[in-house]
């Protein structure tokens, strides 16, 4: 007998959401929501594990297993749960603070390793939990609670980062982006190994309009760069130097997510320096590496299902033994 | 030097006699040669009778330069035998050492029997016949040659360490370490330099049973196997590497075979976190790591303290504050374990007594971990880490049920509650693809039953006194009074000082004094008896290697006014210490 059709319903728990009115987190949440069943992963297969900030009470709205973990470690409490099942489906929950600058070292290493988790990093460019102070996002000049006079400090680019740390596949997409959204969560599923997803999400208490430019029906239009596989990227040239640019002199360039080399993916990220212009959105990596510990788990379960008691003295009496009568 | 006194402990133990070692090496990896600060050194001690310690002064010292006599004379009574390898006492070595003046001419060792021995030339002739070996080979097999020597003074069997040398080398290195070793042996029997050749008679008060030869990090390693093993739980093991504690990273990462997984985390909150993930996934986490690995841990230890999921945590304590002493060993983590942690977070801390006793500690805290769903830290030190004794091997039959216990069928209702309870207070493990169950746990405080977020005064006041009650009403072992129980001392120790203690103890008996002695292996929850225990005696010494650690919370704890006998010099404990601090007691 088939299995009963999944709903957005069997992954809605019964937690109220508590994010504040218009924040684009409820956006997201529809979309995993929405896009889930359509896996036909069972929801008590699926874990969602996130970190401290507004993004972190992501886990307690899906209803599947979940953990809301300490500041910045959810990659490292995902990597442990990997290590140990590989049968399920492992979501990470992360903000721009979370996972870029308290969690930075567990990030790059989850994406370095391959550790099979999708890892969806909600930039805001702004700490909203705690009341709005300047992120690792947040551009230079920013004024905020922790930055009166301005930042004094530039901000990262996630993509450029999660390149650099060997990411297999990376992606950016919108929070209201109704189509785009899914589509990449769908394609981080499929992936065979880590996952980023960046979404530029706005934070209307306390960074609201950060992606104006992107999310705004007209100047979104103009703005977003659509990355997709196989298609000439829309309004990016190569130029005779061979570098890439926005607009002006030089030949169309036709996207190609698969190669291996990063250098490609890691110019496309660098085209914007900010979302407040022409950015580049999509998929701009998604390549084969061998995941961690693939291969180990089965020689490990093995291993352990010939293991007993008569094992267990075999090994503990192993090398030079001596007995007293 | 390493290798020679490990090969003499093997041989040791497989004739049968009783022994503690305590190897002894400069935290620099390549500490500079000839230099006091770079001097590696290995001690044993061995006897036909129980052997509680490593000994305190040696009867015989081999001290292949200049700087390792100098590093280690002190610890020599007068009358005992030093040989020294003649051949490294050039004019320039004995000044590397600090020495003005050679120790062997200007009456240093007036006092001592001393034997000297040219070691680097007879190894050298002893191998210069053989094909391909080099001066460098030649060189490092000057340790075989003084193991070979001391082979012959003290009658060890030679077949073990032939038969170690054959595995371990081949080529022109097995045969100049082969060569080297008989030529030792052969001049000791033939050189009329040592005369005596010493017979320790095979100790013949072993309880029956099979035996080998284990240092702490081993046993740990076969514990945490065994519990694995016994619970059908795999074994995740997140660390990260520091000294003393990434040996047991090396020794479980070659498991493979038995199902253990391994991961080197890139720091040491991801290699805790990396643990309790794998917890959460229905998994023994386990983590191992020294004091400053314990601080980073902190913040995940407490998340496993509100999730309530078994995991297990090493501590290898060594010298502190900060980097400290990384090579040397201390008892000072005790406070930490215990509550250093914020909020209040309360788990179960034990402590391993000696090398074998190891597995024996990381077993219990793996089943209290499981059986109680609680984080569990196992306090060792690096002192029992490395040391060795001989450990009966026990049948795995034997060995206490581990029992995971999972949660697997959902309530009538439909409703999975995982904050609710059984007898011991612990909440049910449900975990990932059990169908029905699926829930949410986070390091927010948890509604009393449901697990769900609250900010609620009264109900946070009611989960922060079931967390401690679990912890308080884990079952443990009453602690046992050991020697006179008429004594008026008693001696309390916990962790590695149990040999040093009960050896000390033993000597004051030897010569007419009356004391007890007893040792805690459990450090949160206490044993039920130890309150009336300690308030039995009129006076109570507590030893520990760090500035009072366990006297503090003995006395906050049951009011008992203990005398605290603190060493920090990371050096274990001696018995001669011991012996007079009892005495001074006894008046």
């Amino acid at each position: 007998m088939a299995a009963p059709e999944l709903t957005k319903a069997d992954f809605q728990s019964d937690q109220e959401t508590r994010w504040c009115p218009g924040c684009g987190d409820y956006a997201v949440l529809a979309a995993v929501q929405g896009f889930f069943p359509e896996l036909g992963i069972p929801p008590e297969r699926v874990v969602f594990v996130s970190g401290i900030g507004c993004a972190g009470r992501f886990a307690y709205y899906m209803d599947t297993y979940g953990m809301h973990g300490i500041h910045g470690r959810g990659p490292a409490l995902a990597t442990g749960l990997a290590a140990a099942r590989e049968d399920l489906s492992i979501w990470v929950v992360t903000g721009d603070g979370d996972a870029l600058s308290i969690g930075g070292n567990h990030l790059i290493h989850a994406l370095r390793r391959n550790v099979p988790v999708k890892i969806l990093l909600f930039n805001n460019q702004i700490y909203g939990l705690t009341k709005g102070q300047a992120s690792p996002t947040s551009e230079r000049g920013k004024v905020t609670k922790s930055t009166p006079f301005g930042s004094i400090d530039g901000p990262l680019n996630p993509v450029s980062l999660a390149l650099g740390a060997e990411a297999t596949f990376v992606a950016r997409t919108i929070d209201t982006d109704k189509q785009h959204l899914p589509m990449v969560l769908r394609a981080a599923a499929a992936h065979d190994g880590a996952a980023l997803v960046e979404i530029y999400q706005n934070c209307p208490v306390f960074n609201d309009g950060a992606f104006d430019a992107l999310r705004d029906k007209k100047r979104g239009a103009e703005n977003r760069i659509y990355l997709e596989h196989g298609e000439v990227i829309r309004g990016v040239v190569r130029r005779p130097d061979g570098t890439l640019a926005i607009g002006g002199e030089g030949e169309p360039v036709v996207h190609d997510a698969h190669r291996d080399d990063p250098s490609f993916a890691f110019a496309l990220s660098r085209l914007s320096s900010s979302p407040d212009g022409p950015t580049p959105i999509g998929i701009f990596r998604d390549v084969q590496r061998p995941v961690s510990g693939r291969e180990l788990t089965h020689e490990l379960e093995d291993a352990r299902a010939r293991l007993d008691d008569t094992a267990l003295d075999a090994v503990m009496s192993a090398g030079d033994t001596w007995t007293v009568s | 030097m390493q290798l020679a006194g490990s090969r003499f402990t093997d041989a040791t133990a497989v004739f049968g006699n009783d022994l503690a070692t305590l190897p002894d090496f400069p935290a620099e990896i390549r500490a500079p040669a000839g230099t006091v600060a770079g001097v590696s050194a290995f001690q044993i001690h061995f006897a036909s009778r129980d052997i509680m310690t490593p000994g305190d002064a040696p009867d015989v010292l081999v001290a292949m330069n200049p700087a390792a006599l100098k590093a280690n004379l002190p610890l020599m009574r007068r009358g005992a035998t030093i040989l020294v390898n003649e051949d490294a006492f050039s004019v320039r070595a004995v000044q590397k050492a600090g020495y003005e003046t050679s120790p062997l001419e200007d009456g240093t060792l007036d006092g001592f029997t001393v034997k000297r021995v040219p070691m680097s030339s007879l190894t050298t002739r002893a191998v210069e016949g053989l094909e391909g070996v080099s001066s460098r080979d030649a060189q490092k097999a000057k340790n075989l040659f003084a193991l070979g020597v001391l082979s012959w003074l003290y009658d060890r069997p030679t077949e073990v360490t032939e038969k170690w040398i054959r595995g371990k080398f081949r080529g022109p290195v097995q045969e100049a370490n082969l060569a080297a070793f008989r030529a030792g042996w052969s001049f000791g029997e033939t050189s009329e330099l040592i005369d005596v050749q010493v017979k320790v008679a095979r100790n013949q008060e072993i309880e029956p049973g099979t035996y080998r030869n284990i240092n702490g990090t081993e046993a740990t390693a076969l514990g945490l196997i065994a519990a694995s093993v016994k619970s059908g739980l795999p074994l995740v093991f997140g660390a990260y590497p520091i000294t003393p504690a990434s040996d047991l990273l090396h020794a479980l990462s070659r498991r493979q075979d038995l199902g253990v997984r391994t991961i080197q985390a890139e720091d040491e909150i991801a290699a805790a976190s990396m643990a309790l993930g794998a917890a959460f996934g229905g998994a023994l986490g386990v983590t191992c790591t020294s004091g400053p690995g314990l601080d980073l841990k902190t913040e995940t230890i407490g998340l496993a303290v509100v999730l309530e999921l078994p995991m297990v945590i090493i501590d290898v304590q060594r010298a502190g504050p900060s980097t400290g002493m990384p090579t040397k060993t201390e008892q000072s983590d005790l406070l930490q374990a215990l509550y250093g942690r914020h909020g209040e977070s309360p788990l179960p801390v034990i402590a391993s007594s000696s090398p074998g006793q190891c597995f024996e500690a990381v077993y219990e805290a793996a089943r209290i971990a499981v059986a109680y769903r609680t984080p569990v830290i196992m306090l060792s030190d690096l002192f029992v880490a490395n040391s060795s004794e001989p450990w009966r091997i026990p049948a795995a039959a034997d060995l206490p049920a581990i029992d995971p216990h999972f949660r697997t069928t959902p309530p009538a209702d439909g409703k999975f509650l995982p904050y609710t309870r059984d007898d011991n207070l612990a909440r049910p493990w449900a975990i990932p693809g059990t169908p029905g169950l699926a829930h949410r746990i986070g390091g927010l405080e948890k509604q009393d039953g449901t697990g769900a977020i609250s900010y609620d005064g009264p109900n946070h006041a009611r989960m922060t006194e079931l967390r401690a009650a679990k912890v308080d009403g884990i079952e443990v072992p009453d602690v046992e009074v050991h020697g006179d129980e008429d004594a008026q001392l008693l001696v309390l120790g916990w962790g590695s000082s149990f040999g040093t203690i009960r050896a000390g103890a033993r000597r004051v008996r030897e010569r007419g004094g009356r004391v007890a002695t007893a040792h805690l292996h459990h450090l949160r929850p206490f044993p039920a008896n130890l309150g009336e225990v300690l308030r039995s005696y009129e006076r109570v010494l507590v030893p520990e290697m760090n500035s009072g650690q366990l006297a503090h919370e003995l006395r906050a704890r049951y009011l008992v006014d203990v005398e605290s006998y603190g060493k920090v010099q990371g050096q274990p404990l001696l018995p001669s210490e011991l012996e007079e601090q009892i005495w001074q007691r006894l008046s």
